[in-house]
């Protein structure tokens, strides 16, 4: 169990760390593959083929494609109306981005070819039909290209009315035929330059506001400028990985605390005897040291080689590219911090317990005798005016202070980072629908965002039920440890006169006073935590009652994990255990 | 219920562990009557199920066979919930190893059965001052049982047994811990326990703590066999332990 803990929280780190520029190779193969251009020129508005046509004869374009009327037609397919870029392409090849059929064929008259992303968010496919602005058009084909990002063309048009439309080939004609008065034709044109490093300072030598500051009119976008738009794909999954494995490491801390706790408690004889035979308490405080270490070390390679094997999946850059991004390289440094963090943390868990048994006196060691517990006066003094199960909860909860902070502790990173989701959530719905929580507005959906945000949902998923299932384990841990460490407590308390219900409500309740406190920290971590993340971007509130739920539901689980533990620790032989703990 | 009837009873009462060849009869048929205020005395050697007749007796485990009786009602077929409401109101329990809770003051053990038997707060502490009284520890109520010596922790332990005034007393080896001051301390405070008219059961492997009561059974192999009515009671035999230990 130790080593499976390490095991989750190195993989995650792994992950994190791994996933740097792993895009980049997709958005190469579909550049060559497409014959992808360096230098996207585009301008929208009656003035629009005027301020592009020029530019394919500039100095340092060596080949171009267009320029190609764009319009912007509303589409309606399978429930869903969006706004799309409807580009008009001729029915033969362009020397200069010609978008690569996944599957069906090239546009011809009253047929168009759909973007794969958009057509994936959408559910379309070679064959189906859609209406734009009320007019029937057949799917003839579905195809990637490198000209426009995959993760939408939001930047394009600048509108708000369509923050991120779909993309779309059509028939010159048919494209001309779509515009209307309050969305004139716009025109794109594909270049192809001497030198393609020099895109940026092309486009910043035509585009009169510079390419990185887009104020209408002509506007040039240079391959790079794609290139990094398609690496922000995975880099809000980096920094929700990152901070989810970092999460995952303070569960883990929480998890071994527990578990060594445990474990150094079932040896305590074994630390008597090695104390009887000579062994100082720094020999055995380095001897149970390094047992944990040469653990943590094995489960840190484990989870190197898991992070790397699972990486790619998470880095497959969504259908708007060709290929994946393959195996990221594990190097020097991702092995060094994940192997660091690995030991830091079995440290970090494992000292005090350890140094607690080097201290502990032979002879307490050798008789296996129990730690003593703390006592807490006052809260003992205010118990008894509590009834029954929640006196005994407070109380035991009380002889082990340490272990209350340890599970409010890992409630509330979990919740922290189930706060954070939704957060997330909240804010990419905004992104998509207009609404924090996620209902569709069909007059300003945008399907653009739909893979993305598909994407970090999922990645967000991952990480939350990783967080989840690691306080799901430290929830019964503690519990476990608690049921373990007040056996004789509970015992005599039975014998006194409780009842098992009383004691396993007592137990229970023990864990989820601390929940409760934890839960609702980790509602403050938790919008801390995503602020941080967003670095100042927009942050939009889930509505109220999912954080209710997120902080209710945790309790109510914490008290259904440690309904079972409970209930067999309130029911253990009595006689038994008092004929045998020799207190 | 007038003295000398059986306030607990128990007709066949079997406790077995294991089965086949491994079978351990740690009780074995035993009948038993304890009548109201008497001090019943059960000796035996180490394993001969003088323990685990008591717990049976006292609700803390249950018999394999057999029934068992107390006040009238049966309880070897009690619930669990049901065996516990009986611990807490009628019985307690006096063990060798104290069994007290260590982060409490002694005042807060004897109280806690007052708690769980649901009392107010203030009744119960005015009840545990009432009874670290009786066994001469009102001085020593704020002190945790490891401030105290084994004696004071096996007083503490007399007094939380008798804090819901229950209607009988069981003791486990109660001086098997202590040393000849410290048991005769116990002593006297069970014989006083004696006068008040509390029903005792003590398990002792002591001939001279057994000698100190009304009746005494000896076991062997989880059965009874002997069983010798001790004459003049608890507490002439007491005093002259007492003048034995000088």
């Amino acid at each position: 169990m130790l080593v499976i803990v390490i095991v989750a929280a190195t993989t995650a780190l792994t992950l994190g760390l791994v996933l740097r520029g792993v895009t980049a190779h997709p958005y190469q193969t579909t550049r060559q593959a497409t014959s992808g251009p360096d230098v996207l020129a585009t301008d929208f508005g009656h003035a629009a083929l005027a301020h592009v046509a020029p530019l394919a004869h500039a100095r340092g374009v060596v080949r171009s494609s267009g320029p190609f009327p764009v319009a912007f037609p509303v589409l309606r397919a399978n429930g869903h109306t969006d706004a799309v870029l409807a580009e008009g392409r001729d029915t033969g090849p362009a020397p200069v981005d010609q978008p690569k059929l996944a599957e069906g064929s090239w546009v011809r008259s009253g047929a168009v070819v759909v973007e794969r992303s958009f057509a994936d968010a959408l559910g379309l496919h070679a064959g189906d039909r859609v209406t734009l602005n009320g007019r029937s058009f057949k799917i003839a084909g579905v195809a990637v290209t490198a000209a426009l990002p995959v993760n939408g063309l939001g930047f394009l048009e600048g509108s708000t009315q369509w923050p991120n439309p779909g993309l779309i080939w059509m028939t010159q004609a048919d494209a001309r035929s779509l515009a209307t008065s309050h969305y004139p034709l716009g025109y794109l044109l594909n270049l192809k330059l001497t030198g393609p490093a020099a895109a940026e300072a092309f486009a910043n030598r035509f585009d009169p506001g510079g390419y990185t500051n887009n104020t209408g009119g002509l506007y040039l976008i240079p391959w790079q400028m794609i290139s990094r738009q398609d690496g922000l794909l995975v880099r809000h999954e980096q920094n929700i990985i990152l901070v989810g494995s970092w999460l995952l490491a303070l569960l883990a801390i929480g998890s071994l605390v527990i578990l060594v706790g445990g474990r150094m408690a079932e040896q305590n004889r074994r630390v008597g005897l090695l104390k009887a035979v000579g062994g100082t308490p720094a020999l055995v405080a380095g001897v149970l040291l390094a047992e944990y270490l040469a653990l943590a070390l094995i489960a840190a390679a484990a989870g190197l080689v898991i992070g790397r094997l699972v990486a790619p999946l998470l880095t497959n850059p969504g259908t708007g590219l060709l290929g994946t991004a393959g195996a990221p390289q594990l190097t020097v440094f991702t092995v060094a911090a994940v192997a660091a963090v690995a030991l830091a943390v079995t440290v970090l868990a494992t000292l005090v317990p350890a140094l607690r048994a080097a201290r502990t006196s032979t002879v307490r060691a050798l008789a296996d005798a129990a730690r003593q517990p703390r006592r807490r006066a006052w809260l003992i003094g205010h118990s008894a005016r509590l009834p029954v199960p929640l006196l005994l909860a407070v109380r035991l909860a009380a002889r082990r202070p340490r272990r209350v902070l340890l599970s409010a502790g890992s409630i509330a990173v979990t919740v922290s980072g189930i706060v954070a989701v939704l957060f997330a959530h909240a804010t990419l719905a905004v992104s998509q629908f207009g609404t924090s929580s996620g209902t569709a507005n069909p007059d300003r959906s945008d399907v653009g965002f739909i893979s993305q945000a598909a994407r970090e949902d999922q990645v967000l998923l991952i990480v939350t039920i990783l967080l989840v299932a690691l306080a799901a384990v430290n929830v019964i841990f503690i519990t476990r440890a608690t049921v373990q460490d007040s056996r004789h407590a509970s015992a005599v308390t039975r014998a006194l006169g409780a009842t098992p219900d009383q004691l396993a409500l007592g137990l229970s309740a023990a864990q989820v006073l601390p929940a409760l406190a934890g839960a609702l920290l980790g509602l403050a971590g938790g919008f801390g935590l995503f602020t941080l993340e967003a670095q100042g971007g927009s942050v939009s509130q889930p509505p109220a009652w999912w954080l209710i739920i997120a902080v209710l539901g945790t309790v109510i689980a914490v008290a259904g994990l440690t309904s079972i533990p409970a209930r067999i620790g309130a029911r253990l032989p009595v006689a038994e255990i008092l004929q045998t703990d020799n207190a | 219920m007038k003295t000398g009837d059986p306030i607990a009873r128990a007709r066949g009462l079997r406790k077995t562990y294991g089965k086949d060849d491994g079978l351990i009869r740690a009780v074995d048929s035993v009948d038993l009557d304890i009548t109201r205020g008497e001090t019943l005395a059960v000796m035996g050697p180490s394993g001969c199920g003088k323990s685990t007749l008591l717990h049976l007796i006292g609700g803390l485990d249950r018999p394999s066979d057999g029934e068992l009786w107390l006040r009238g009602r049966r309880i070897d077929q009690l619930s669990e919930r049901a065996l516990a409401q009986m611990r807490c109101r009628e019985v307690g329990f006096v063990f060798q190893a104290f069994h007290l809770m260590d982060e409490l003051t002694a005042q807060e053990n004897v109280e806690l059965p007052a708690l769980l038997a649901g009392r107010p707060p203030r009744s119960a502490r005015r009840r545990a001052g009432e009874l670290l009284e009786q066994v001469g520890l009102a001085d020593r109520a704020g002190h945790l049982p490891s401030a105290l010596s084994g004696g004071q922790r096996q007083r503490v332990a007399i007094a939380r047994a008798l804090a819901n005034d229950p209607v009988l007393v069981l003791a486990d080896e109660p001086t098997g811990n202590l040393d000849s001051a410290a048991t005769l301390d116990v002593l006297r405070l069970f014989e006083g326990l004696h006068s008040a008219g509390y029903t005792l059961v003590i398990v002792t492997h002591d001939e001279r703590i057994a000698a100190t009561a009304d009746r005494l059974v000896s076991m062997r192999d989880g059965a009874f066999i002997e069983e010798t009515r001790l004459t003049g009671g608890t507490r002439p035999r007491l005093s002259a332990l007492i003048e034995l230990e000088g």
